[in-house]
């Protein structure tokens, strides 16, 4: 590292300013971000690189010399959680791992998530949305669109699939929040792991001795990986906890935070209530110009690489930041203007390399749903206050919004 | 710009993630297996018409699994 002083290196995770949910970061911040790849400094003081170009992100996270396993000495940490406690704790959590230990579990869940398979879903998703707007109208103006559709939508239909009792969701979304939040005490963050890690542990023990059939995930990964000795139980409770967390906070946030920005220019609203055909292109733009990973994904630099002139040796801690990668002026036209109509499939909202999103056909999926049902079902949708006065998270993991007052 | 001639598609299932963005960029093109989730070509051979969606799934494989020659 040379040229600056280790204590004038821009300091990471970069935030949301409060009353712009739309900008990655503060200005400020960003105009010192000039090169693709930079060196910042961690909260915990560690320096680290942090990628911000679009093509030099996809190469890195191609690049199979990285590691996404904080556990290992040097992880760039985001917080300062500590180390997993036991292998317990880690196992199942395949975001978290490498190579053939990561390939082993994520296998067992794509077949699940693929395009075919979300599509014998989408009936069930087009009953969630229509439910959730039936029992919202029927109460009336004003609403949270948050607490009414944005948050229970996705949370319904996560619950279907896994096959999670919907009725437990107070505990479970309390808990997936706290897991996110990086304002509170790690002990805190490390209870709610342990509280949802045990809530699912007592369903699957449920699941495992119930002699009906059910069809639903967990209950298959019993039948054909449990029962036949592929995977033990606490790897079924690790999956389970990743993907209940995943499934809730990720779309909801993207559901609540794309109706505010869609409602800022209603003819937006009316296009696609005029042609929900376009809807997918509209999904994918929203996913670029919105990516609420809004902090980057760390990694751990394992064999020496070069990208963009620079070497990453093994040790280093790297961050690909995807918001700006998503605004990148070499990726994309005009990257800071929101553009519904504009080609965006190569952005990076579900990151790249493969820990990509394994969920992302679900998430496009009910976003679609979603958005298009929202605006057809509420042509009169508007905000019940000033568009810079609705409550962000801005100290989640997961970037959202904490309420979106509505009225029709 | 549109591909003049027909190109040979390229798989590698080890390192497929099964993300599926092949199946969404060329549908015709690529499917995914029913128990693992990984890629399966459709055909190997790619008429010049469908030429663009495969070059669009090469550069959007998250794990570089796919490959033209």
């Amino acid at each position: 590292m040379t040229g600056t002083a280790f204590e004038e290196l821009p300091a990471a995770p970069f935030l949301t300013p409060p009353r712009d949910p739309f900008l990655p970061m503060e200005r400020a911040d960003r105009r010192r971000l000039t090169a693709p790849v930079t060196r910042v400094r961690l909260p915990n003081g560690q320096p680290a690189w942090l990628v911000t170009g679009h093509a030099e992100i996809r190469q890195l996270l191609r690049h199979p010399g990285l590691s996404a396993d904080a556990s290992r000495p040097g992880f760039p940490l985001l917080r300062p959680l500590p180390p997993p406690r036991s292998e317990a704790d880690r196992q199942g959590l395949f975001i978290r791992m490498d190579g053939e230990e990561h390939a082993r579990l994520r296998r067992m869940l794509t077949a699940e998530f693929m395009i075919k398979s979300i599509r014998r879903l989408e009936p069930m998703i087009q009953r969630t949305v229509d439910e959730a707007l039936d029992a919202m109208l029927a109460a009336g103006p004003p609403a949270d669109l948050v607490t009414s559709f944005a948050l229970p939508v996705p949370s319904m239909v996560i619950c279907h699939l896994l096959g999670v009792p919907y009725e437990d969701h107070a505990f479970f979304q309390a808990r997936s929040r706290r897991l996110l939040d990086q304002t509170i005490p790690a002990q805190e963050v490390l209870a709610a792991a342990d509280e949802l890690r045990d809530y699912l542990r007592t369903l699957i023990d449920r699941k495992r001795g119930s002699a009906e059939r059910h069809d639903d995930l967990l209950s298959r990964l019993i039948r054909e990986r449990v029962a036949t000795g592929e995977l033990v139980a606490n790897e079924l409770v690790g999956i389970g906890l990743l993907l209940l967390v995943a499934g809730h906070e990720t779309t909801a946030n993207m559901i609540a935070l794309s109706t505010l920005l869609l409602l800022r220019h209603p003819g937006h609203l009316d296009r696609l209530r005029a042609e929900p055909e376009l809807a997918p292109g509209l999904v994918e733009e929203l996913l670029r110009y919105l990516t609420i990973v809004r902090t980057g994904l760390p990694r751990l630099v394992v064999t020496d690489l070069e990208l963009a002139g620079r070497t990453l040796r093994a040790g280093d801690g790297v961050i690909a930041l995807l918001p700006l990668a998503n605004r990148d002026h070499a990726a994309f036209v005009d990257p800071d203007d929101f553009d519904p109509y504009r080609e965006a499939h190569q952005h990076l909202a579900f990151g790249f390399g493969v820990h990509q999103c394994i969920g992302q056909p679900l998430a496009r999926a009910e976003l679609r749903v979603a958005l298009v049902e929202l605006a057809r079902r509420l042509p009169g949708l508007r905000l019940a206050v000033p568009g810079d006065r609705v409550p962000a998270r801005e100290h989640s993991v997961v970037y959202g919004l904490a309420e979106l007052p509505v009225t029709w | 710009m549109s591909g003049e001639r027909a190109v040979r598609v390229r798989v590698d299932r080890e390192r497929c993630c099964g993300s599926g963005n092949c199946v969404l960029a060329a549908p015709e093109v690529f499917d995914q297996d029913d128990a693992d989730g990984l890629v399966l070509l459709r055909r190997a051979e790619v008429p010049p018409e469908l030429a663009d969606g495969v070059r669009r799934a090469v550069d959007l494989c998250p794990a570089g699994a796919l490959g033209l020659r």
